[in-house]
């Protein structure tokens, strides 16, 4: 097994070195270019989430990532200690969002573009998401485990 | 017409929202055609900003066309359920002929 784990800041533009760094470690397996898209959509929201509703755009706060990979199979495990969720269910629907400019959709392209899914969160305790795909396996929406 | 370009995630959506929102109100239009064709990755905050100005141009009676969408960016324009509001064109002309 192959591991890292990065904490960087919770400033947006580390949104987009979440995701490049993801892609460049789990590439050491089978996966293909638009694999690797859709990896990064995944880690892209997952990490904003973390930012925009975890720390409420607090850039002073701390992003975790922890990656692994062995036998074709990476997981991602994306913490935060931020407010967390009160109703995981209700947020997990698609399109659930306070905010019109948002479309709520970011557990939603997590799923489609995962093996495996699941949230863990406590309000005032920050929210773990963990998420997890197979190298060349033939393609469906994630499950999302409870 | 709104040509962004690079990788559209939350780091830029504020800038695009007040950049796009400004262009409108100053030209005094409600059609907007967005060109992808430079968009290397979007998420669904980039997303969020064309919906934005989608709900915004059809409250003023105008129309949001998109084209030009790689295969990232067509693929989550589909899992959002965008592509059903708005039309897609093959070219910025093609988009523009239905404007006017």
């Amino acid at each position: 097994m192959n591991r890292a784990v990065i904490e960087f800041s919770s400033q947006a533009e580390n949104v987009a070195f979440a995701r490049v760094t993801v892609a460049a470690f789990v590439s050491q397996i089978d996966f293909t270019l638009p694999d690797l898209e859709e990896i990064k959509v995944a880690v892209s929201e997952a990490v904003s989430n973390a930012i925009i509703h975890g720390y409420e755009n607090n850039p002073n706060k701390v992003v975790r990532l922890e990656i692994s990979i062995a036998d074709e199979y990476m997981e991602l495990v994306v913490t935060d200690s931020g407010k967390g969720i009160e109703d995981i269910q209700k947020a997990l629907e698609p399109a659930y969002s306070t905010d019109p400019e948002r479309m709520g959709l970011g557990f939603s392209f997590m799923r489609s573009f995962m093996d495996k899914f699941s949230v863990q969160s406590e309000p005032g305790k920050g929210t773990r998401v963990i998420m997890s795909r197979r190298a060349g396996a033939p393609r469906r929406a994630a499950v999302t485990e409870q | 017409m709104v040509v962004p370009a690079g990788e559209i995630d939350m780091s830029v959506t504020d800038a695009l929202r007040r950049d796009v929102d400004r262009a409108l109100e100053q030209n005094g239009v409600s059609n907007i055609v967005f060109d992808l064709a430079g968009v290397s990755f979007v998420d669904s905050s980039g997303l969020g900003v064309i919906l934005g100005r989608y709900k915004k141009a059809a409250a003023a009676g105008g129309r949001v066309f998109l084209t030009g969408a790689g295969p990232q960016v067509r693929r989550v324009l589909e899992l959002s359920g965008l592509l059903t509001l708005m039309e897609e064109h093959p070219s910025v002309e093609h988009a523009l002929s239905k404007i006017s």
